[in-house]
C-alpha cells in the first residue's frame, strides 16, 4: 500500500517538475526578448549588422520561397479549377487563388519554410557561438551579447518575413494565372477582374501582412532563444535545432488560428 | 567589396518587397487612382434587396460607375434604403433614372443596374431614384408559377 502511494507521489512530483521547467523556460524566453529590444536604437555598427542579417535570413531564403510560391499557386490553380468547373464558375478562379494565398497560405507557408530554412540556421549559429565560448568572451569584454548578437537577428526576421510572404503570394497568384489562363483556358479578363473586385487592400493584403509580421517575430524569437539556451555540446545544438523547427512550426499554426479568429472577428 | 554586394542584395530585396506591395494594391486588390476622385451619393428605396450588400457594384450598361456604400432599413415605411456613391464623371444621371437589382450569372453576386431616363434635370448629391425594381427572389417566382399552374 505504502509503495503504491509513494509511486503515485513520485509521478505527481515529476509532473510538477515538468510544468515548472516549461514555465521557467517561458519566463527566460520572455526576459530574453525584453532584454534584446534596442531601447536606445541601433548604432551605426548595429545597422551594418542588420543588413548582414537581412542578407543571410531574407535574401538567401528568396529562392526557396519563390519556387515554393510558384508551385503552390499552380497547384491552387489546378485544384480550384477542377472544383469550380463543377459549378460552372471557373471565372472565380482568380478570386479563390488570390484570397487563399493572401489570407492564409502566403503568411503560413512562408513562416513554415522560414523556420526550416532560416530558423534552424540561426539556432545552430548561436548554439555554436555558445559552445565555442564566443558569447562568454563577449561578456568578459563588457559587450552585451544580447544587444550585439540577438537584436539585429530579431529585427532582420521581423523585416524579412513580410517581404518574403508578399513575394510568395505574388508569385503564387502569377503561378495560378499561368496554369488557369494558359493551360486550362480560364478567361484572362475574368481571372484578374474578379480578383480585383473581391480582394480588398486593407482586409486581405494588410491583414495578411500583419500575420506575417507576427510570425516573423515569433519564429526568429524561438530560433535565437533555442540557440542561446542550448546545451553547449554537439548533442545540445542538434537538439536545439530540432526544437526550433518543431516549436516554431507549431507556434505558427496555433497563432494563425488565433490571429484569424481575431481578424475575422467572429469569435 | 563583399559588403557592397551584400548591401546591394539587401537593397534589391527590400525594393522587391515594396514593388510586391504596390502590385498587390494596384493589380490584385484593384485600388486605382481614378477611384480617389470626387463622388456624389444618391439613394434608392427597394421593396426587397435579396442579398445586395455594401460594396456591391453600381453599373450602367455593364460599366461600373459606382459602389453601394450603405444599406439599411427605413423604420417608418419599412423599405430597404440603398445609398450609393457615383463617380462624378457620371454627373448626368437624369432624375427619372431607374434602378434594378440584378444578378451576375445564375449564382453570382448582386449588383445594381441603372438605366437612364429622358428627363432634362439631373440627380444631385442626396438625390433619390424613384423608379426601382426589386431583386428577383427565386422562391416567390416558383410560388407564382405554381399558383398560375393551379389556376389553369
Amino acid at each position: 500500500m505504502e509503495g503504491i502511494i509513494d509511486k503515485l507521489l513520485n509521478q505527481i512530483q515529476k509532473l510538477g517538475q515538468f510544468g515548472l521547467e516549461r514555465l521557467q523556460a517561458l519566463g527566460r524566453a520572455g526576459v530574453f526578448l525584453f532584454a534584446s529590444i534596442p531601447w536606445g536604437g541601433p548604432g551605426s555598427a548595429g545597422f551594418k549588422d542588420l543588413i548582414k542579417q537581412i542578407y543571410s535570413i531574407g535574401v538567401r531564403s528568396l529562392s526557396i520561397i519563390l519556387v515554393a510560391g510558384f508551385f503552390v499557386g499552380m497547384v491552387l490553380g489546378l485544384q480550384g479549377y477542377t472544383i469550380l468547373s463543377d459549378f460552372g464558375s471557373e471565372a472565380a478562379l482568380g478570386t479563390m487563388v488570390s484570397l487563399t494565398l493572401l489570407r492564409e497560405l502566403g503568411p503560413v507557408v512562408t513562416a513554415l519554410l522560414f523556420a526550416g530554412r532560416a530558423g534552424s540556421a540561426l539556432t545552430a549559429e548561436i548554439g555554436l557561438m555558445k559552445a565555442t565560448e564566443q558569447i562568454s568572451a563577449m561578456e568578459m569584454m563588457g559587450v552585451d551579447p544580447l544587444k550585439r548578437i540577438i537584436t539585429p537577428r530579431l529585427w532582420a526576421g521581423f523585416i524579412a518575413m513580410p517581404i518574403l510572404a508578399l513575394l510568395f503570394s505574388l508569385v503564387g497568384i502569377w503561378g495560378g494565372a499561368y496554369v488557369g489562363i494558359n493551360m486550362l483556358g480560364v478567361d484572362e479578363g475574368a481571372y484578374w477582374g474578379n480578383m480585383q473586385a473581391s480582394v480588398e487592400f486593407y482586409d486581405d493584403v494588410i491583414k495578411g501582412l500583419i500575420k506575417s509580421l507576427v510570425f516573423g517575430l515569433v519564429v526568429t524569437w524561438i530560433a535565437v532563444y533555442q540557440g542561446f539556451d542550448s546545451m553547449p555540446t554537439s548533442e545540445g545544438i542538434s537538439k536545439a535545432t530540432t526544437q526550433t523547427v518543431v516549436v516554431a512550426s507549431l507556434a505558427v499554426l496555433g497563432l494563425d488560428f488565433v490571429l484569424t479568429a481575431i481578424m475575422l472577428g467572429s469569435i | 567589396m563583399r559588403t557592397r554586394l551584400m548591401e546591394l542584395a539587401v537593397g534589391a530585396f527590400m525594393v522587391m518587397g515594396i514593388i510586391a506591395l504596390v502590385l498587390m494594391a494596384l493589380r490584385v486588390s484593384g485600388i486605382s487612382t481614378s477611384e480617389v476622385g470626387d463622388k456624389y451619393t444618391i439613394k434608392a428605396y427597394f421593396e426587397n434587396l435579396g442579398g445586395l450588400t455594401e460594396r456591391a457594384k453600381v453599373s450602367m450598361s455593364g460599366v461600373t460607375i459606382g459602389r453601394v456604400t450603405n444599406v439599411y432599413l427605413d423604420t417608418e415605411d419599412y423599405v430597404a434604403v440603398v445609398e450609393m456613391e457615383i463617380t462624378s464623371g457620371m454627373s448626368t444621371l437624369t432624375t427619372d433614372t431607374s434602378a434594378a437589382i440584378l444578378t451576375a450569372g445564375l449564382l453570382g453576386e448582386k449588383y445594381i443596374g441603372l438605366t437612364v431616363g429622358a428627363d432634362d434635370e439631373y440627380l444631385e448629391e442626396g438625390g433619390v431614384i424613384e423608379d426601382t425594381q426589386s431583386a428577383l427572389v427565386l422562391e416567390e417566382l416558383i410560388g407564382q408559377f405554381l399558383f398560375n399552374k393551379a389556376e389553369e
